[in-house]
């Protein structure tokens, strides 16, 4: 069964050992002396213990390539006679080695916490056992066995491979699909060999690697010292310490038996090395020097086409009033350092907020809400920016302000609250440390002021023994009381923007409420702004005077919310409240809730016409014609739908039954009350799409 | 407590004969020695069953213990005290062995739809592990795999491609093929659409709802969304602290909930109409429930005292036990 596990492991190692050229050579080097070796009696010239007295210590001749030792014998021969004796006591210590110390992880990440302590505990006894003193002990009492002493090597080894896997095996452990297979019947043996091992293979391949570089490096060492094999028999660490006897009168001979040896280290470490590569490895935490000189670059093309813009007059001149986010046009994507533009994340994306008002940005994961919000703060992800259109704050285009400026917004005049609240929270500092840090540099407050100041800001996210949260942990308190901490940190440098990504989407209900009344009350108080990104209409509902329903990385509908929600007109809209189950009472429940077929496009595979029409009941020929956000007929909203008003006037319902998209409507453009041409803010989204 | 149980199950018209499951006071605490029997259980003595056919929801916030009874009932937890049984036989500690004896009649489908499949291995081996269990041949179970990926609406071909492949609505359907493979009659659904968009959600809430009247199949439905839990169960079990606070039926419950507990949840779950969520704050507003931030109550007596606006000095000595009101059993002194 675990066949298809294993196919796939070697695919990706392959995959990885081809993509290393040191790893390609280290397993060149290793098969070839492992063949040489194995086929040594047939093309070796001379045996390994003839002995040559017309050239004693010699240096490279034609007869002895690599030259003679101080009995006249052919260094070459001996090489490779001992190599594979080598080569192959060394796999000794990496079988018993690896193979114990992943036998006694897996029994004890699946068997419990009693015998996970029991065989941490013994590990932990044979790691500090002296390994030295033990393998010589051994050769004491029952002489140079190699194999014996190999195999010891890798118990005593074992332990430490033990606490490299654990973790790992662990990990595997907890994992759904285990407790799936639990569910199934399959027993611990089968789970450890069926789900963990194949997890693990990376891991211990890697390790074995290493242990066998070590266990080739101990056994020369103790040939050196002459625990080899007995003597006429060639070694490799034998022939390092002859040659070491030699070093003044015949310096050659340390050489070829060195460089084997270290040759042969180093290719089975290359091949540790490129195994360990992990295959997808994490995103830099920081941008690199070339993704800042993109993005200053990117920042750079908007301000000056900003500029251009002004002279000719067309656009900012209106916006900017104090205290008011006007976002215009805006377009995030990914930067292409080759070819100009890469693929776009977010288009054309316009909306207001006004001081003391919340705007809502509402739709499914990858529509790009969350980019949106991010790049009012200047803080995408690398190697995403903002790549057109203007952010005007208080006079400012933040999406042309450098991130060193950008420095000076961030938490005092625009604050971001994020979903995880843990993740505003340094685990090693106490709240009221990380609370009166952040106020004294965002307000230059000395210490016992900043201190007064952190106490009354968490009484006024509502914490009531604020004294004592003060001295807390993060991972002392609860997740609720997190979140109005990361409220409270964020409202510390008297902000007039709130960001709020999901911040209540890892929160109970009961949780929720309270920090959704505590915003409001904040925005009431404090006349703040707030751009509140979340999937959950009932959140939008509640907190939200103005809302943006984002589709596939544009607004496809946006106005007042109770407009909006009450009478929605962009079937995506419609589609979302249908498949709502908060949107029906118990006694109003729907056999069956209204879905969407598909899935929202990748960026890269949005079509030019309505980026919803592969998906929408309602779609026609028109709607593969880029569609521009037009006057909503609900409201002073805009809507981007050609069949928005044809929908409103038949009163149609998304329905609930799985209906192939495109299921109605004749192909006809709407008739009634042609609507203004577009605004001019859609004319980059037609040219991105054209 | 015994008394409430009757009469909620004679309260079920469905109930007639064997209930599917039958939970009754189980107890699980957490860790081992003198601090761990001290301090309050997981699950403190907690009933209920699911007739055949039937949805019973299991709704609370988070670490009310709901999840842990699901994995108890599935054995990933040890149960320190009360029993469970399936179709009258006793599975309170059955092992590996017991359970492939059940026949994959009790199966699960977990929150997590990217880690409840084995990332190394095809859609088809994940689907067959269950089939393969109980004997089938390798051409049996793939050919069995491909019908039920095709019932839940994916293609046959599925059957050779990897996790990584699908998206999480998609992978959420392969675990639900994947737990209903085996023809079972009872599925625990733990938090089954809570990492969902809303549109996969109900994908995804409307092919259960489908299977189950297809296949006259019991879930115990666990989710901390009210309105999800309202969408499939006939009936919910409200839990706090590891407590049955009410349970009854699901519109009764949701709609009408006695509890103050209950009252809190239903209230705090916002609806997307402006005007009615407007109102449903102000009423939650006037509720006068305390915040939970701060409030861990000592042993013994009601575990939501501290935070409810209803609660005396009897609340804090006394557990109120389960008793009838209207067509709900509502723990409460005072409901």
């Amino acid at each position: 069964m675990p066949r298809p596990g294993r196919a796939a492991l070697t695919r990706l190692s392959r995959h990885r050992l081809l993509g290393s050229p040191g790893a390609v050579a280290g397993l060149v080097w290793l098969a070839a002396l492992v063949i040489a070796s194995l086929t040594a009696p047939l093309w070796l010239p001379f045996k390994t213990e003839d002995q040559d007295f017309t050239a004693v210590l010699s240096g490279p001749t034609a007869a002895h390539w690599l030259g003679t030792d101080e009995l006249g014998r052919d260094i070459l021969s001996r090489i490779f006679a001992a190599a594979a004796g080598t080569l192959g006591t060394s796999m000794i210590t990496v079988i018993v080695g690896v193979g114990l110390g992943t036998i006694l992880a897996m029994l004890a990440a699946g068997a419990g916490e009693r015998t996970e302590t029991a065989i941490s505990r013994v590990t932990e006894v044979m790691m500090s056992l002296p390994g030295t003193v033990i393998i010589l002990a051994v050769i004491g009492a029952v002489g140079t066995n190699i194999p014996l002493v190999m195999a010891i090597l890798g118990i005593l080894m074992s332990a430490g491979i033990y606490r490299v896997i654990l973790g790992q095996a662990k990990s595997l452990q907890s994992q759904l699909y285990v407790d799936a297979a639990k569910v199934d019947g399959l027993g611990p043996l089968g789970i450890s060999v069926r789900h963990v091992l194949p997890g693990l293979a990376n891991t211990v391949v890697v390790q074995a690697a290493l242990i066998f570089a070590v266990g080739m490096l101990i056994q020369a060492g103790l040939a050196f010292i002459g625990f080899g094999p007995p003597i006429p028999q060639p070694s490799w660490g034998g022939m390092i310490q002859g040659a070491s006897q030699h070093v003044y009168d015949a310096p050659w001979m340390m050489v070829p038996t060195g460089a084997v040896l270290a040759l042969t280290v180093l290719s089975a470490n290359a091949i540790g090395n490129a195994l360990g590569k992990a295959p997808n490895a994490a995103a830099p935490h920081l941008p690199s020097a070339a993704d800042r000189r993109q993005r200053a670059k990117a920042v750079a093309a908007i301000a000056a086409a900003a500029r251009d813009a002004e002279e000719t007059g067309d656009a900012g001149t209106d916006a900017g009033a104090k205290g008011t986010l006007s976002v215009r046009n805006l377009s995030v994507g990914v930067d292409n350092a080759g070819t100009g533009t890469g693929v776009q994340l977010v288009t054309g994306v316009s909306f207001d907020v006004e001081p003391g008002t919340v705007l809502g940005l509402v739709g499914e994961s990858g529509c790009g809400k969350t980019m949106t919000a991010l790049s009012l703060l200047g803080l995408l992800p690398s190697g995403v920016s903002a790549t057109g259109g203007q952010i005007l704050w208080n006079g400012r285009n933040l999406a042309a302000t450098p991130d060193k400026d950008m420095q000076s917004v961030r938490g005092r005049e625009i604050a971001l609250i994020s979903q995880e609240p843990m993740r505003a929270l340094d685990p090693m500092f106490t709240v009221g440390y990380q609370l009166t840090a952040t106020i004294r540099r965002l307000r230059g407050m000395g210490r016992s002021e900043a201190r007064a100041e952190a106490h009354s800001l968490l009484e006024k996210v509502g914490i009531v023994d604020a004294g004592r949260i003060l001295k807390t942990y993060p991972h002392q308190i609860s997740g609720g009381m997190a979140q109005r901490v990361a409220v409270a940190l964020a409202l510390s440098g008297r902000p007039k923007l709130l960001v709020a990504d999901e911040p209540t989407t890892a929160l109970d209900v009961t949780v929720q409420a309270e920090i959704l009344s505590l915003l409001r009350a904040l925005v009431k108080d404090t006349g703040m702004s707030v751009v509140m990104v979340t999937h959950d209409l009932g959140v939008v509902a509640d907190i939200c005077d103005q809302v943006a329903v984002m589709y596939a990385g544009h607004v496809v509908e946006n106005g007042r919310t109770a407009a909006i929600l009450d009478n929605p007109r962009h079937p995506y809209t419609l589609a979302l409240l249908a498949a709502d189950p908060h949107a029906n009472h118990a006694d109003s429940m729907p056999e069956r809730l209204a879905t969407i077929s598909g899935q929202v496009p990748q960026p890269k595979d949005w079509p030019a016409g309505c980026r919803f029409a592969a998906r929408c009941q309602f779609a026609g020929s028109a709607c593969l014609e880029p569609v521009p956000l037009l006057p909503s007929s609900a409201g002073d909203g805009l809507v981007r739908c050609v069949k928005a008003d044809q929908l409103a006037i038949e009163g149609m319902d998304w329905l609930a039954t799985d209906v192939p998209a495109g299921r109605l409507l004749p192909v006809s453009p709407v008739s009634s009350a042609t609507p203004e041409p577009a605004p001019e803010q859609d004319s980059i989204v037609e040219k991105d799409l054209a | 407590m015994s008394t409430a149980v009757t009469e909620r199950r004679d309260s079920t018209p469905s109930a007639a004969g064997t209930p599917v499951l039958d939970v009754k006071d189980l107890v699980v605490r957490y860790g081992r020695g003198r601090k761990a029997a001290a301090a309050p259980a997981a699950v403190d003595r907690v009933s209920f069953s699911i007739a055949p056919g039937e949805t019973v929801g299991l709704v609370g916030e988070s670490g009310s213990g709901k999840s842990t009874i699901g994995k108890a009932i599935l054995g990933l937890q040890k149960v320190s005290d009360g029993s469970i049984s399936y179709q009258g036989k006793d599975i309170t500690s059955a092992g590996p062995a017991q359970r492939r004896a059940l026949g994959g009649e009790l199966r699960a489908v977990f929150q997590d739809p990217n880690s409840s499949l084995n990332p190394r291995n095809t859609i088809g081996t994940s689907l067959a592990e269950p089939l393969r269990l109980r004997g089938l041949s390798p051409a049996e179970a793939r050919a069995k795999a491909e019908d039920m990926l095709e019932r839940v609406g994916l293609p046959r071909e599925a059957v050779d491609r990897y996790p990584s492949q699908f998206s999480g609505g998609q992978r959420q359907r392969i675990s639900v093929a994947r737990a209903l493979i085996c023809d079972p009659k009872l599925v625990v659904c733990d938090e089954a659409v809570s990492a969902l968009d809303l549109s996969t959600q109900a994908q995804v809430l409307n092919l259960l709802a489908d299977l189950r009247d297809e296949r006259g199949l019991s879930y115990l439905f666990i989710a901390h969304d009210i309105a999800v839990v309202q969408f499939l169960a006939q009936r919910v079990v409200v839990l706090y602290r590891g407590q049955v606070m009410e349970t009854g039926p699901a519109a009764a419950v949701t709609e009408n909930p006695r509890h103050p507990f209950t009252q809190a949840l239903v209230a705090a779950s916002p609806v997307p109409r402006p005007a009615e969520q407007a109102a449903r704050r102000e009423a939650r507003e006037s509720l006068g429930v305390r915040t939970g931030a701060a409030a861990v109550p000592g042993p013994g007596g009601c575990p939501f005292r501290l935070r409810c606006p209803l609660a005396t000095d009897l609340c804090a000595t006394e557990r109120p036990a389960l008793r009838r009101v209207g067509t709900a059993d509502v723990a409460c002194h005072y409901a």
